[in-house]
Formats: C-alpha cells, sequence, structure tokens
C-alpha cells in the first residue's frame, strides 16, 4: 500500500516553478506561431516560463475572472475595460494590432472585393444569399462582427442555419469550415496567413477602418485574485511592451509577411488607466 | 497517403516533440486509468454480488454515466479545480494532475459498468458454490476478481481505450499548454485548427498505431496466460 501511494504521489506532482504564469489567451497569437517565436526570447531575458492557455477573448476574459491566469492577452477592447473596472486587471496597455479582413471563395459570387465599405460588403453578402460561418463563440473576432452587422443594419440571425453559420468554435475550426463549404468569413490576418488549409479561398475584402484589430495586455490583480504570480506576470508585460519585446513582435513573419504590428509605444497610447 | 508518410516520418526521426507528447498522453491515461481500476473493478464487482434496496438503480446510474460526454466532465472538474473554485487552493488547474482528475472521473463508471457484468454473469454460476464456503464480503469480491481477470482485461482496455483517445475533458482542465499538459488528442485539435490537415491526421495515425500496440500486449499476454493455466 506504502509502494501505492508513493506511486500516485509521484505520479501526480509536477514540478512548479517559481517563475511561471499562465496567460489566458486569444487563439490567433497562438495559431500563427507568435508565442513560439516570441517565449524562449521572452524566457531567456526574463527567466518567465509562460504557459499559454488559448482559448476566445470570451473565455480567456471569464477564465481569468476566475483567477485561472496570471495575465490575459485578448482584442475586445469595450470587455477589457469592463474587465479592468470590475478591478479583475492591474492595467490594460495597447501591445500590438493587425486587422481583421474577409476571406472566401476565389469566384467571389457576392461580389465583395468591389465593395466600398463593410456595410456594402455584408449587404451584398446577405443579398447574394450565399454563406457566411461566423465564430459564434464570443471571441473576440466574434464580437467584433456582431458590431459589424449591426453597423450594417443587418440581424443575421434571422438567417442563422441557411445562410448564417455559427460554428461555435475557434478561428482555425470556423476557417475550416468555411473553406470547406465556400462561405464567407471575418478573420484576423494573422490567422489566415498562418492557416493551411486555405483551398478555395483568398481575402476578398481588407483595409477599411473598422478592421482594425487591436491587441491588449493586463496582468491580473492581486488584489482580486491574491494567488496571481504578479511579480513574474509584470515582468512577462512589461518585456512585451518594451522596445525588446515590440521589436521582436515587428520581427515576427510568415511566408514574408509581417503578422501583428507593435503599438505600445505610439504616442497618445489609447491605452487606460484605472478610472 | 501523406498523412501516413508524415506519421512513419515522425515515428523514424524520433521527433522529440511528438515523443513528448505521446509520453505524456501516456502517463495520464495510464495512471487514469491505475486509479479507475482500483475504484472501479472492486465497486462493479461489489454491485453484482451484494443485494441492497437501490442496488439497480446504482447500476442504472453507472451504466448511465458510462454515456458523459469528456466536454461536460471536463467542466465539472475546471470548477472544482479553478482558483476560484472549492479545490482552487491546490493549484492544480492546467497541470496532468487534473488531465488525470477529469480522466478518472471519466473511465471509473465504464470500468465499473462492464467488470459488473462480467462477474454478475460468474456469479450465477459461483454464488452457490462461494456461499458454501463461506466465502463473503470482501474476499469473495477479491476472489471473483481474480477468477474473472482474463475477462476484465476487456473492460480496462475499453477503459484505456476511452482515455487516451478523449479531447474535450483534457483540454479544458489542462489548457494544451505546449511542453506542460499538451498530448495526442489536444495536439491534433490544435493542428486541425491551424489548417494543417495532414500533421494532424498523421499524429492520428501514431495515437491508433499506439492503441493498437497497447491492445496487441494486453491481449498477447493474456492469450500467453491462458495457455499456461490450462497447458
Amino acid at each position: 500500500m506504502k509502494h501505492f501511494i508513493l506511486f500516485v504521489a509521484l505520479a501526480f506532482s509536477t514540478p512548479t516553478l517559481a517563475d511561471t504564469i499562465i496567460v489566458q489567451s486569444t487563439t490567433s497569437t497562438q495559431n500563427s506561431g507568435l508565442y513560439d517565436y516570441l517565449l524562449p526570447m521572452l524566457k531567456k531575458d526574463t527567466g518567465v516560463q509562460v504557459n499559454i492557455v488559448a482559448v476566445g477573448t470570451g473565455q480567456a476574459i471569464n477564465n481569468a475572472m476566475r483567477c485561472d491566469g496570471d495575465v490575459l492577452l485578448v482584442h475586445a477592447r469595450p470587455d477589457e475595460e469592463t474587465f479592468i473596472a470590475g478591478g479583475y486587471g492591474k492595467y490594460r496597455r495597447d501591445l500590438m494590432y493587425n486587422d481583421l479582413v474577409i476571406i472566401g471563395p476565389k469566384d467571389d459570387p457576392a461580389k465583395v472585393a468591389g465593395a466600398l465599405n463593410v456595410n456594402e460588403v455584408l449587404q451584398r453578402i446577405m443579398q447574394a444569399g450565399v454563406k457566411f460561418a461566423s465564430r459564434g463563440d464570443d471571441s473576440g473576432t466574434h464580437k467584433k462582427e456582431r458590431l459589424l452587422w449591426q453597423a450594417a443594419a443587418i440581424d443575421p440571425d434571422a438567417g442563422s442555419g441557411q445562410w448564417y453559420l455559427e460554428t461555435g468554435s475557434g478561428m482555425g475550426a470556423t476557417l475550416n469550415t468555411g473553406v470547406s463549404l465556400g462561405a464567407y468569413v471575418l478573420t484576423d490576418r494573422a490567422t489566415w496567413i498562418a492557416f493551411a488549409n486555405k483551398q478555395d479561398s483568398t481575402i476578398l475584402f481588407e483595409g477599411a477602418p473598422p478592421l482594425f484589430n487591436q491587441y491588449g495586455v493586463i496582468p491580473v490583480s492581486e488584489k482580486r485574485c491574491p494567488n496571481v504570480n504578479h511579480e513574474a506576470a509584470e515582468k512577462f508585460a512589461q518585456w512585451l511592451l518594451s522596445e525588446t519585446g515590440q521589436a521582436a513582435i515587428a520581427a515576427y513573419q510568415v511566408e514574408g509577411k509581417q503578422l501583428f504590428f507593435p503599438n505600445a509605444n505610439v504616442r497618445l497610447n489609447s491605452s487606460i488607466e484605472l478610472k | 497517403m501523406n498523412a501516413l508518410a508524415e506519421a512513419f516520418r515522425l515515428i523514424i526521426t524520433l521527433d522529440a516533440d511528438l515523443f513528448e507528447i505521446l509520453r505524456l498522453s501516456i502517463r495520464v491515461s495510464l495512471v487514469a486509468l491505475i486509479i479507475a481500476a482500483i475504484i472501479g473493478l472492486p465497486l462493479g464487482t461489489w454491485l453484482a454480488i451484494t443485494r441492497f434496496p437501490g442496488r439497480k438503480f446504482c447500476i442504472l446510474l453507472m451504466n448511465a454515466l458510462m454515456g458523459m460526454p469528456p466536454v461536460v466532465v471536463g467542466l465539472m472538474v475546471y470548477l472544482l479545480l479553478s482558483r476560484s473554485g472549492p479545490l482552487g487552493w491546490m493549484g492544480l488547474l492546467y497541470t496532468p494532475t487534473a488531465m488525470i482528475i477529469a480522466q478518472v472521473v471519466l473511465i471509473t463508471p465504464i470500468i465499473a459498468a462492464l467488470s459488473n457484468q462480467v462477474i454478475e454473469h460468474l456469479h450465477q454460476e459461483y454464488s452457490d458454490t462461494f456461499q458454501s464456503m463461506g466465502v463473503t464480503g470482501r474476499r469473495a469480491v477479491v476472489a471473483y476478481l481474480v477468477d474473472a481477470r482474463y475477462a476484465l482485461t476487456t473492460c480496462i482496455l475499453a477503459g484505456f481505450g476511452r482515455a487516451i483517445a478523449e479531447v474535450g475533458a483534457v483540454i479544458i482542465v489542462g489548457g494544451n499548454i505546449d511542453h506542460l499538459t499538451r498530448v495526442m488528442t489536444t495536439a491534433i485539435a490544435l493542428e486541425t485548427s491551424k489548417g494543417n490537415l495532414t500533421l494532424a491526421l498523421a499524429l492520428g495515425t501514431v495515437l491508433l498505431a499506439l492503441s493498437l500496440l497497447v491492445n496487441s500486449l494486453v491481449i498477447g499476454v493474456r492469450e500467453y496466460a491462458v495457455k499456461r493455466q490450462y497447458a
């Protein structure tokens, strides 16, 4: 029996290091390979071992509100502000941005490529009776997409299950669905560029101001969550925001294309302190 | 076909990442299996040979729990182990231990329910003999388990198969963290979401090969033991 207890204890024991943190993160930063590129450098400079839990922004925020993370790295500004206002985060800083794009089949049956703005794109999609695959999972991209439909004065839910397909899954899974169905999908550019199953789909609409996609970094408050490793979390955030970290983000490329654009040090930084 | 070639390449080149993930998969599922067997086998046996009011309901419940979706198990264990949950102080969320706990919850009913059926069958044959010999209680449970050991390997294998193949529970409580809690199934889910379908399928092939290996080993040992016994 003693041996058994020892065995179980050994099997259960996991080495925990003082400088280990959990980052509740959006998926695009993982799926695009950014973390694989940044984290070894960050570890070398700061000694912090970073464990990434990549889920949608909505789930990441919820997990962090339950104190199951030391840092939050997401892209849904209004929700991040609510998170700060609720006392869950110490501060929020702009970290980097990229943009969202609309992808669809090359032959573009809804003719969105010639549209003037996002509203027109969405109207054309709805009127053409083509399919649109939505995340439907409360992620940052999904929240943004809902706002875009709202701005275009379209209620896609009326076509839910017919032309508006809510996958309830991550970006990659939704892209797999969308590409297979020849549907249009709103995706962040980084995930799309790094996505390996593009088949016949391509970027059809991009570059409009509403498609701007800002990422923020928020260390979880140790007042709210006494268990957080706030020192290591601070090191993580500060490294990303430092010149070294920002330069590293800018240097990351997939297929010769820069995926994320650092903007922590932009003047008139739009980051918010506790109001 | 590409996936098969990729699977071979990963194995032949002893791909370090692959073997790390494979090791963790085996470790988590094996420990979960051992714990689940220690709980499930005696439980199933005991329910087969005792009689008390509500026993039928217990068996029914056990059978129903076999169909428990892994995601639900994962969610329950997550809420339990979350830092703001009742067991949060243990700091187990996003560790292999959390994955083991989730898998134990998932496969104990399977092992208990399947062994229950095996032993119930045996019990119809043996109950009179055992009663006349005065073998009851804990001794009877042990006697039945020893006697049915070969038939029970199938129950064990069913539990292992479920544990090694499920993704829903371990991805929630483990978090699919690279070099810490990434196992075969969560790696497959990740590669699928990156659109690396060939790699995902290759990993699936490796997992299938592992399952084949484990099953052949167990069944081989069983056949050998049976042969020796009756030789």
